[in-house]
């Protein structure tokens, strides 16, 4: 069994789909922070088999909870202070997210003037459905830049 | 300010106001002559199209406004690499209204974004062109009294016609319309359309040949197949001839039904029904300066 210890101030990202927590880092862009971070990849779970596990050690308001939530809503988000679990975060689609995917369809606007940012809206929540704001097309799993 | 991106941009109500807007301007020309003095309209027209540029332009003129754009990018400063949004800037301190066609699709709406003066999508390669809706369901109000309470038969190319899905989406806001969808397997409507027709509780049908419909419809709404749609020019010639709209066909059809086009046609309607009564395709485009006058006097706030 391998061990990570606590963290003072941050947050551990739980209930990680097994392989994920890479591409949340690069998200999140961790790569960037100067702080402690602890990547746990395939960790037991019960509910899961297995899991991944993110602890930060950071500025819990560094966070952007958005693209988090739009990655997978599924994650569990505590938020540590002096050791403790202060809060869990609940995570809520995103209405809107900005250059965290790219649109693919080559008819799109987005495809030829480099400078405009990446857009999608959700435009469906039951189903999970992003369109790009400009040319409505929808965004596919398999395209997910992450 | 109020851009138009798409027809659901408007409500119902808003809709109805802009089509007695219009139908007042058909029957008082007059009194809207110089409705717009002083004003100017820019067609920024990033690929050709003689029909939609026209009827701005023609709009604008017979509301006293003047017309100043351009009709293909290459006449543009975008072939100098300049982008939309830099453009519109510009064109804002040029003039009071922009059209914009744009072969890329959002190309209008990211000109909204930038610009200080209204912005009308008037087309966006296969996204939208609002405008064409709009004409559409005007002339179907003018012609039937009503936007409501009708079979209407789509037929030719359904999945890659835009105006023939924004018709589609804009139709299902109003009461008892039943749709029947005519073209080849090749050229259904897209799922997502039928998903949501499914899902909204609409009645649809999908058939293969024209004939078999045609004594059921109200509106029968014919598209082109248009040859840049396709992969390989095999494909084309195959389909193109598919369905073809004539006088044995016309005659299987009830008396008050209206055949509509988005036009330009190439061979779907004969020439011999251009004579009928029910072929209001030509009625269809100058339905499409009134609501275009409509249109502009609405954004400008001057109605």
């Amino acid at each position: 069994m391998l061990n990570v210890g606590k963290i003072e101030e941050g947050f551990v990202l739980d209930h990680i789909k097994a392989g994920k927590s890479l591409s949340i880092y690069e998200h999140l862009q961790l790569d960037k922070l100067d702080c402690t971070v602890a990547i746990i990849k395939n960790a037991r779970s019960e509910k899961m088999g297995k899991k991944d596990i993110l602890k930060v050690e950071c500025d819990i308001n560094m966070l952007d909870l958005d693209v988090l939530a739009f990655i997978d809503h599924n994650i569990t988000v505590n938020v540590i202070k002096d050791g403790e679990i202060v809060d869990k975060k609940i995570l809520v689609l995103p209405k809107q997210i900005k250059n965290v995917i790219k649109c693919h369809n080559p008819r799109c606007i987005t495809s030829i003037e480099q400078e405009l940012p990446h857009i999608f809206v959700l435009a469906d929540e039951e189903k999970e459905i992003y369109r790009c704001k400009y040319c409505e097309e929808k965004y596919h799993e398999g395209s997910k830049n992450k | 300010m109020k851009h138009v991106m798409s027809p659901l941009d408007f409500t119902t109500e808003e809709l109805t106001r802009l089509f007695d807007l219009a139908n007042d301007i058909e029957q008082n020309p007059a009194k809207y002559a110089h409705a717009c003095d002083g004003k100017i309209l820019a067609t920024c027209f990033y690929e050709p199209s003689t029909r939609t540029r026209l009827s701005f332009e023609s709009a604008m003129t017979r509301l006293g406004g003047r017309v100043i754009g351009f009709s293909d990018a290459s006449c543009s400063s975008a072939s100098k690499g300049e982008s939309v949004s830099d453009t519109i800037r510009i064109i804002s301190s040029y003039a009071d209204i922009c059209a914009m066609r744009h072969p890329k699709e959002g190309a209008p709406m990211v000109a909204s974004e930038m610009s200080s003066i209204p912005v009308i999508n008037a087309g966006d390669g296969g996204h939208q062109h609002p405008t064409q809706t709009l004409t559409d369901l005007l002339t179907i109000r003018s012609m039937k009294g009503r936007l409501d309470n009708f079979t209407i038969g789509l037929c030719g190319d359904l999945k890659f016609g835009r105006t023939v899905h924004s018709l589609i989406n804009a139709l299902v806001r109003y009461e008892n319309i039943r749709f029947i969808f005519i073209s080849p397997e090749e050229l259904k409507v897209p799922d997502y359309i039928i998903e949501m027709l499914k899902a909204k509780g609409i009645p649809f049908e999908e058939v293969i040949r024209l004939e078999d419909v045609m004594p059921q419809l109200d509106l029968l709404y014919m598209t082109r197949v248009q040859k840049e749609r396709f992969f390989n020019e095999e494909d084309y010639i195959r389909l193109k001839d598919f369905y073809v709209l004539d006088t044995t066909k016309m005659a299987l059809a009830k008396e008050d039904m209206l055949v509509l086009h988005p036009l330009p046609r190439v061979n779907e309607i004969s020439v011999e029904v251009d004579n009928d009564p029910r072929a209001a395709y030509f009625k269809q485009a100058r339905y499409g300066v009134y609501v275009r006058m409509a249109l502009i006097l609405t954004v400008l706030d001057l109605c």
